[in-house]
């Protein structure tokens, strides 16, 4: 535990030691502004919640997010770094799951930095804050399926845009299979339970369950699975390809 | 103890290392020898846990590197070839996040560090980040960063590579020091290091142990070895001179260069021919600008093993 703890510390702190960080919390908060206030009509609407800035999530979370995780091992595997961290007294899981956490704490700070807008929300109306509570969760879950899908991908290449282009594509897949056109495509022709199963697959479906206050164990346990699955196939990607 | 069992490792239809097998023990300074791409980081790789043999197994201190890898690497200090690191951190918060790792105790880490920063003359750039610092400074970093906890096994990959030569006196005379009760095993390319720092030397080539003899023996082997060497100081006589010395007892052949005005006689094996060269030279009274005695050329020792291996 330990172990991770310092690994993650490590990591964090390389964030902040590049501009990369500031660049992306910065360019994180403007989008999330512009599109909440301008797409989202969020004034417009008249109504005190939140639902146009998460509905922003899932598709900022498509972008921003790979442009974090791109790096998580491809720079340690450019750098040789690797060679280094593998040869210290560290399990591979407590490193895979060390340097997901670093990257997972600094993905909360960025969203937790959009607090004014919660501020904004409770000084014009009574919104229910128990509703935006759930949908911070869900989205701070979310936000870690992208990241462990990210953390794989990246052990995986060398590249870092290889990587990001990678991660992007497979994150839209899970997005996408919960998308109504999508899900409206196969209802033509496919068995219900199929695309039950297609929705079930997808990040959308759990988070907007979330979002809208349900804090349902299933939706949780989703989330929590999706990362354990994907840092473990991590681990044994990284195990396969670390000296290559 | 180290030891190794017919290790191997293979990528592909390529086999990089080919079931080598050796021991070393405390007090023992190893340096691997070979040519690039020979097997030297493969096999070290292997020690450190950072290849996964193909077969045989790897054993440090009575921990299989495979089955007891965490146990394994405590004991190692490891520093992998080109030394790296990372670039944003400063070499003061990289050795802090070592002794960390490494579970050294605040008072251990304080000591150790400013021990490692001393005797590696790190003092001048510690708040600098290790990116912007010179090839020197880098594999110093890495040097202390691998000897951080005091390890009793320390597997260094070139460690001088990149060093000024006053820098590479300063680390060999540091591994020097610590090796009257560690085990070390340098890798390098340069031969005179080996004569220099390690007490047995291992030749590798195409993945096989070619030769494991000390670094005298070593040179011994050299055809050079009790070779006479005489530089004239006018090429007048050189040709008179040659055809004495080929009469002269005990001498094998010899070799002459006269671009250099150089005359080199060989003794059969295990004659001794200084005495009567000089005995001769003084009576005749050659125009000797220099004389040596010559105790073998390692780099000469070092191409015979590596191409007949890979004639045969």
């Amino acid at each position: 535990m330990n172990t991770i703890k310092i690994i993650a510390a490590r990591e964090l702190r390389g964030y902040f030691a590049t501009p990369l960080a500031y660049v992306f919390i910065v360019l994180f908060l403007a989008l999330m502004g512009f599109l909440t206030f301008s797409l989202g009509g969020f004034y417009d609407r008249g109504q005190a919640d939140l639902i146009p800035f998460f509905g922003f999530h899932p598709w900022l979370y498509l972008i921003l997010i790979p442009a974090i995780s791109m790096r998580l091992w491809a720079e340690e595997r450019k750098s040789g770094s690797i060679e280094l961290l593998m040869t210290l007294p560290v399990t591979m899981f407590e490193a895979v799951l060390g340097k997901f956490l670093a990257a997972w704490s600094f993905t909360a700070v960025a969203l937790a930095l959009t607090f004014p807008i919660w501020i904004t929300v409770n000084y014009l109306g009574e919104p229910d804050n128990g509703v935006i509570f759930a949908a911070y969760i869900g989205s701070l879950l979310m936000a870690g399926a992208f990241l462990a899908i990210g953390a794989c991908i990246s052990a995986a290449n060398r590249n870092q845009v290889v990587a990001f282009i990678i991660t992007i594509v497979i994150c839209f897949i899970f997005l996408l299979s919960g998308f109504q056109p999508v899900l409206d495509f196969f209802s033509g022709w496919a068995p219900q339970p199929m695309i039950d199963a297609i929705a079930s697959l997808s990040f959308l479906t759990h988070f907007n369950a979330l979002s809208k206050g349900v804090l349902d164990l299933r939706d949780i346990v989703y989330f929590l699975l999706v990362i354990g699955a994907w840092l473990y196939a991590n681990t044994i990607i990284l195990d396969m390809k670390k000296a290559d | 103890m180290i030891r190794a069992d017919v290790l191997s490792k293979h990528y592909g239809s390529l086999v990089a290392v080919d079931g080598i097998s050796f021991q070393v023990q405390p007090g023992e300074v190893l340096g691997f020898l070979g040519p690039n791409g020979a097997g030297k980081s493969t096999t070290m790789r292997m020690f450190a846990g950072f290849v996964p043999p193909t077969s045989g197994t790897a054993e440090v201190c009575g921990f299989s590197i495979e089955k007891q890898p965490t146990e394994a690497k405590r004991l190692i200090g490891y520093l992998p070839e080109g030394a790296p690191s990372y670039g944003e951190m400063t070499p003061r918060s990289f050795l802090n996040f070592i002794a960390r790792i490494r579970g050294l105790s605040r008072r251990e880490t304080a000591v150790r560090s400013e021990d490692m920063i001393e005797r590696l003359n790190l003092a001048p750039v510690l708040d600098q980040s290790i990116e912007t610092l010179s090839k020197g400074f880098k594999r110093r970093v890495g040097i202390a960063q691998a000897i951080l906890h005091d390890p009793p096994v320390l597997i260094m990959d070139e460690p001088t590579d990149g060093l000024d030569p006053n820098q590479k006196h300063e680390v060999r005379q540091l591994i020097q020091s610590m090796a009257a009760d560690k085990i070390i095993v340098i890798s390098t390319h340069i031969l005179e290091e080996v004569d220099a720092v390690c007490n047995r030397a291992i030749i590798i080539s195409q993945g096989r142990i070619v030769a494991d003899e000390t670094p005298s023996t070593l040179i011994n082997r050299s055809r050079f070895h009790n070779a006479v060497t005489l530089k004239l100081d006018r090429k007048t006589d050189l040709d008179d001179i040659t055809q004495q010395l080929q009469d002269l007892n005990g001498v094998e052949h010899i070799e002459v260069s006269h671009k250099t005005c150089t005359v080199t006689a060989f003794p059969k094996s295990d004659a001794s021919i200084l005495k009567g060269i000089t005995d001769l030279a003084a009576i005749k009274d050659w125009p000797i600008e220099q004389l040596k005695l010559e105790s073998g050329r390692l780099d000469e020792v070092f191409r015979t093993i590596t191409t007949a291996d890979g004639a045969a």
